[in-house]
């Protein structure tokens, strides 16, 4: 028994007919084949699938599809593109901010929450702003270094 | 997952006839709880009615002595709200800790306070402050709520639509958050208030409960040294992997001396 889904991912309105009982990250990895969102552990405790619900991070794997209808959903996909990578995106590179990158795109996603409502976070901000964010590589140091200069980078 | 039927109800009225005319229907607020466990087959609701589109249950407002929270508004919300702030800082703080940024933007005070976890933190707030439950049928003292392990008063299909908070003379919040879950291993509400002082704990037992010992100590002298000595009683208290109840009821002892000191600024 499927419904249909209207909502706004990227920036462009989004039709599709789903179950009620598919995940947003399932729509958005599955459906509309944005990989960038990933799935850690599929229980609400790692944040890899962060993304943006009208302007708040939220863990995808934790909300419906049908929940989002009429909303507006950014995935890492619509923050920059390959050829010109949003501000906080080049500060993880510049800074070192990722090893395998299993866990970037949920990092990039809070940290821009983070910054939408605290433009010059401190680094002890940035550390609580990541509690719902797990880095299995990094030991989080260079994660904090990214997010400090990308939020400066994003002012400039 | 098993299969459900979505709803999302454009008023009050029209979630409660929803809800009964389902064979087993269930509200859904910010799904951080409901979607985990409908996720983990713990829960199989035939039919979810979304409150998300009814706007008159999210905000927070003041009426007289009272603050009033609808039921929709995120721990977000709660926390970032400038009036909540200046009225009872301690309730914007404590909504502030709840999980993690993700879980805040989404949860909502209205499924924590439905769902009685426990090791919610809400709860420890809604009994020491003296909060009232509104529901679409009628109000429930915060004393009369939480009746049990996940059990509250409501009925079926009853929603709550919003808590008043009587603005108390000070208050404080203090967690002994569990590392991984963030969930209160052990919380202490404190509050000077309208009702006098009441202490609730979370996290500890079976569900939040008020330390009366405690309150009484305060009520002659609201300082922290007033309650040197006080313990509550281990063999009440749950035990598991995280710790035992002996560490709970000392937890509880240094949590409530801890927000007697906040709330006096000491
Ligand atoms: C990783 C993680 C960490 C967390 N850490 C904490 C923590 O530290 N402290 C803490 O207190 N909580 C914590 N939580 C729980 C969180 O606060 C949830 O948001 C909350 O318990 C449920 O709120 P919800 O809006 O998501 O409700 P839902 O999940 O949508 O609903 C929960 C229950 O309440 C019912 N319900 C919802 N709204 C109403 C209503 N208006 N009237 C009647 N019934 C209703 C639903 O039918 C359901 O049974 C955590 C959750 C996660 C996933
Ligand atoms: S995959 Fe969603 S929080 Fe881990
Ligand atoms: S870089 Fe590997 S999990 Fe964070």
């Amino acid at each position: 028994m499927s419904v249909t889904l209207s909502l706004e991912v990227n920036g462009k309105p989004v039709s599709l007919e789903v179950a009620p009982r598919t995940l947003l990250v399932d729509l958005l990895r599955d459906s509309l084949r944005l990989t960038g969102t990933h799935i850690g552990c599929d229980t609400a405790q790692c944040g890899a699938c962060t993304v943006h619900l009208d302007g708040r991070a939220v863990k995808s794997c934790n909300v419906l599809a049908v929940q989002t209808a009429g909303a507006k959903v950014t995935t890492i996909e619509g923050i920059g593109s390959d050829a010109a990578l949003h501000p906080m995106q080049a500060a993880f590179r510049d800074h070192h901010g990722l090893q395998c990158g299993y866990c970037t795109p949920g990092m990039v996603m809070s940290a821009l929450d983070l910054v939408a409502r605290h433009p010059a976070p401190s680094r002890d901000e940035i550390r609580e702003a990541l509690d719902g964010n797990i880095c299995r590589c990094t030991g989080y140091h260079n994660i904090v270094t990214a997010i400090e200069a990308g939020a400066k980078a994003m002012k400039a | 997952m098993y299969e459900f039927a979505y709803h999302r109800a454009t008023s009050l009225e029209n979630a409660a006839s929803l809800l009964a005319s389902a064979d087993d229907g269930r509200v859904l607020a910010g799904g951080q709880t409901l979607v985990a466990a409908m996720k983990l087959r713990l829960a199989a609701p035939s039919d979810l009615v979304d409150l998300r589109g009814i706007p008159e249950l999210s905000g927070v407002c003041r009426d007289g002595d009272t603050m009033i929270i609808g039921a929709m508004t995120t721990h977000s919300a709660v926390n970032a709200s400038d009036d909540l702030k200046a009225t009872i800082p301690a309730l914007a703080e404590l909504a502030g800790g709840i999980g993690d940024a993700m879980v805040r933007n989404q949860g909502t005070i209205g499924g924590s306070v439905a769902n009685n976890d426990p090791a919610a933190d809400y709860p420890a707030a809604l009994l020491a402050l003296g909060a009232t439950i509104r529901t679409e049928r009628r109000t429930i003292a915060a004393d009369d709520f939480f009746t049990g392990m996940y059990e509250t008063a409501l009925e079926p299909g009853e929603m709550i639509v919003s808590i008043g908070f009587p603005i108390p003379k000070r208050a404080a919040y203090v967690k002994f958050p569990n590392p991984a879950s963030r969930y209160a291993l052990v919380g202490v509400f404190v509050a000077d208030g309208p009702a006098g002082v009441r202490v609730a704990v979370t996290g500890a037992g079976s569900g939040v409960f008020r330390a009366t010992a405690f309150e009484s100590a305060l009520s002659g002298r609201f300082a922290p040294e007033a309650l040197d000595g006080l313990t509550v009683d281990a063999s009440e208290l749950s035990g598991d992997m995280h710790a035992s109840a002996e560490y709970r009821a000392h937890l509880v002892g240094v949590m409530a001396r801890r927000a007697v000191g906040k709330s006096t600024g000491a």
